[in-house]
């Protein structure tokens, strides 16, 4: 029952639980890009999201270059309003004219935006919106796209 | 039938002490000659238990105690076993309700006090537990220094005199780092006593300080708790079935059994008492007016009609 | 008529029993302010029951993360997706396995002790002269036990969290050949932080909140003598983790 031991250890198995919550956060999670200091958020519009999530990754020609912020329905324009954070690193590295799409990784895999970059000279600032979208491509409208066209040929 | 079973619950047994009170009682009335003629009240008493009722389930465990403690002497209370002595401890300390009557402990209403007050009293008690009931988890030294830590703030130092002058008084001074695993039962009790004693209370209560005590340690428990009372000028009050030892040390002895207080005085008094159930309780005697058989259907018909189980 | 009888009885005692449990925790919940002057009895509590149930929860987490790889690759191999191992592993464990697992291990070893260490308090008439000394046991013994059990859960369940992440990754990837960058790529855009891993801390308080309540209340509730406080032992260890499971429901219908 030595006080002294007992406080030592507790000290240790918080510091532990620190550990853990931040190898949680960092590694687990990616809390990085949230709230973090830099970075620039863009907002895009989609007709369709699909299954994009928050947290999934904004990636440019296959690099991680940000992820979403937060997706929320604007009832006016029947659309999905995306907000992107983009790391501070790539400031000015997206044209006006830059393309937002909303890709899958594999068949099954998680959804993502990809970001190709346009020919214009001025560059997307914080709080710009990305006027050139493409929503995702939703497996059942193929489909039935699919059907619809082979029927009407038939 | 059952409709009574969920009363009883939410009217804490009301209806039991009713039912209890209008039988009558061959018991009580034995009882009652021996009472008539003779009061339980003392001068200036620190402990008054008057019409004192109470129940556990439905059994009955007092029916009306009415005695006094007097200040300054050992007093013990005697009863055959399951008489709720501890009950009437516990009572006395306000751990327990009674039904119906009051105990006042210096004139205070103790079922009556708030917890704030109620502590306070207590602070002025010390209570010795059949077992100790020393904290597992500290040592003797901090086990004793535990009620300074926890009402005081005094300085280390301080603490430290107050509890090794205790311990000197119980004689385990050379005990103070062993903790109450390490002790003997007898050990353990005058560990619990220093403790009790901390606070310079105005009384202690013992709960069986004697059981399952050998000789030697007996009567060191017996020495300590005369010249405690003696040295310190306070109330002992002490629950016990152990005869000769509670009455070799007792000033004032009240007898208990069946909830009622049959026999109150001094040891010498009650030596030569006239009731029949006294003289039966301190000789020990298995037959008498307390019968060996328990009531029971006739022995011989019970025999004869063999097929009854 | 006797067994109506005794079913009505049956439930009567369930409600006072319940009734008493809820008393037992307003005053505990009122007491817990009187920590702030006796800190030292809240760390000393948390060392019984964090510390002592670090190991066996850590042991565990290894474990459980590596049985979730392995299945989880089995599983996943079959469509070709190997790479979202990382994911499947670190959601199973951060939503539910973690609060779940470590809220069972924490009732078995640290519930128990609790209940079996007050049980025993009062069969000794510790509790009883703890009140004589004019100290309120609610004070002294039950607020620090409950409060460290509320705080010690979670901080497992993150750390059970964490370790099965790690075990995970040592089967997956070192073992199993799974690219580590996808692991943890995978992971990371996967799980998120608030609505992932602390809604799980939030199930692992709830569930802290529920074991200690049950295993304190046992504790006094016991009958005082060992077969009464071994009886209370296993109700806690029975009722706690009912309590776990049934809450884990109720909470990830909620919360997800």
């Amino acid at each position: 029952m030595n006080s002294r031991l007992t406080e030592i250890l507790v000290g240790l198995f918080m510091l532990l639980f620190l550990g853990a919550m931040l190898f949680l956060a960092m590694r687990v999670s990616n809390l990085t890009g949230l709230g973090s200091s830099g970075g620039y958020t863009l907002v895009a519009e989609f007709e369709n999201v699909g299954g994009l999530k928050s947290g999934a990754p904004v990636s440019a020609s296959g690099v991680r270059v940000g992820q979403v912020e937060s997706i929320a329905y604007i009832p006016e324009d029947f659309a999905a309003k995306v907000t992107l954070k983009v790391e501070a690193e790539f400031v000015d590295a997206f044209p006006e004219d830059t393309t937002a799409s909303i890709y899958t990784a594999g068949l099954l895999g998680e959804q993502y935006i990809g970001l190709e970059a346009g020919a214009e000279d001025i560059a997307l600032i914080d709080g710009d919106e990305i006027t050139l979208t493409q929503s995702a491509i939703v497996l059942e409208r193929l489909i039935g796209q699919v059907l619809f066209s082979r029927s009407g040929a038939e | 039938m059952r409709v009574t079973g969920f009363w009883r619950r939410w009217s804490w047994g009301y209806v039991d002490a009713i039912e209890t009170l209008a039988g009558t009682d061959g018991a009580k009335s034995l009882f009652m000659n021996s009472m008539s003629d003779k009061t339980n009240v003392v001068d200036d008493p620190l402990v008054c238990v008057r019409d004192l009722h109470f129940t556990r389930g439905s059994k009955p465990i007092f029916r009306g105690l009415d005695f006094d403690v007097p200040r300054g002497q050992v007093t013990t209370i005697l009863g055959p076993s399951g008489t709720g002595k501890t009950t009437l401890l516990k009572m006395i300390g306000g751990q327990l309700k009674p039904l119906r009557g009051t105990v006042s402990v210096d004139g205070q209403d103790v079922a009556r006090l708030s917890r704030r007050d109620l502590y306070a009293l207590r602070k002025r008690m010390g209570m010795l537990f059949q077992s100790g009931a020393l904290l597992t988890d500290l040592s003797v030294f901090e086990n004793v220094a535990f009620p300074l830590r926890e009402h005081t703030s005094l300085p280390e130092s301080l603490i430290s005199h107050l509890v090794l002058m205790r311990l000197h008084a119980v004689g385990l001074r050379g005990a103070r780092d062993l903790y109450p695993a390490e002790l003997s039962g007898g050990m353990a009790r005058r560990a619990a006593l220093a403790r009790a004693l901390v606070f310079d209370p105005m009384m202690i209560m013992y709960d069986e300080p004697f059981t399952g005590q050998d000789p030697i340690s007996m009567g060191v428990l017996l020495t300590l708790i005369r010249t405690v009372n003696q040295a310190l000028g306070l109330t002992s009050l002490m629950v016990s079935h152990d005869l000769a030892e509670a009455l070799s040390i007792s000033d004032y002895v009240v007898i208990i059994s069946e909830g009622v207080v049959v026999e109150t005085g001094t040891p010498d008094e009650l030596k030569n008492s006239e009731s029949a159930w006294t003289r039966q309780f301190l000789s020990g005697s298995p037959d008498g007016p307390v019968p060996f058989q328990l009531s029971a259907p006739d022995y011989a018909e019970e025999l004869l009609s063999g097929d009854r189980r | 008529m006797d067994f109506v009888a005794r079913f009505g009885r049956f439930w009567l005692d369930v409600l006072e029993r319940l009734g008493r449990a809820h008393l037992f925790l307003a005053r505990t919940l009122g007491a817990i302010g009187s920590l702030i002057p006796r800190f030292g009895l809240l760390v000393r509590q948390l060392h019984a029951v964090g510390v002592m149930t670090l190991s066996i929860v850590l042991v565990s987490g290894l474990f459980v993360g590596m049985v979730l790889a392995l299945q989880g690759y089995y599983l996943l191999e079959g469509f070709g997706a190997e790479a979202a191992l990382g994911q499947a592993v670190a959601l199973t464990l951060v939503r539910e396995l973690g609060p779940v697992v470590t809220g069972l291990l924490f009732a078995g070893r640290a519930g128990s002790a609790m209940t079996a260490e007050i049980g025993l308090m009062k069969a000794t008439e510790q509790l009883s002269g703890l009140e004589m000394m004019a100290v309120d046991p609610f004070k002294r013994v039950y607020a620090p036990r409950f409060f460290a059990g509320f705080l010690a859960l979670p901080m497992l369940a993150a750390m059970f969290s964490a370790v099965g992440v790690v075990g995970g990754y040592l089967v997956g990837v070192e073992v199993l050949g799974v690219d580590a960058g996808a692991y943890w790529s995978n992971m990371q855009s996967s799980v998120a932080f608030l609505d992932d891993v602390v809604q799980g801390l939030i199930k692992a308080c709830v569930f802290g909140f529920v074991v200690s309540w049950i295993a304190i209340f046992e504790g006094t509730d016991c009958i005082p003598t060992s077969e009464g406080v071994s009886a209370a032992t296993t109700r806690t260890v029975v009722y706690s983790s009912l309590a776990v499971l049934g809450l884990d429901f109720v909470l990830t219908a909620i919360m997800f």
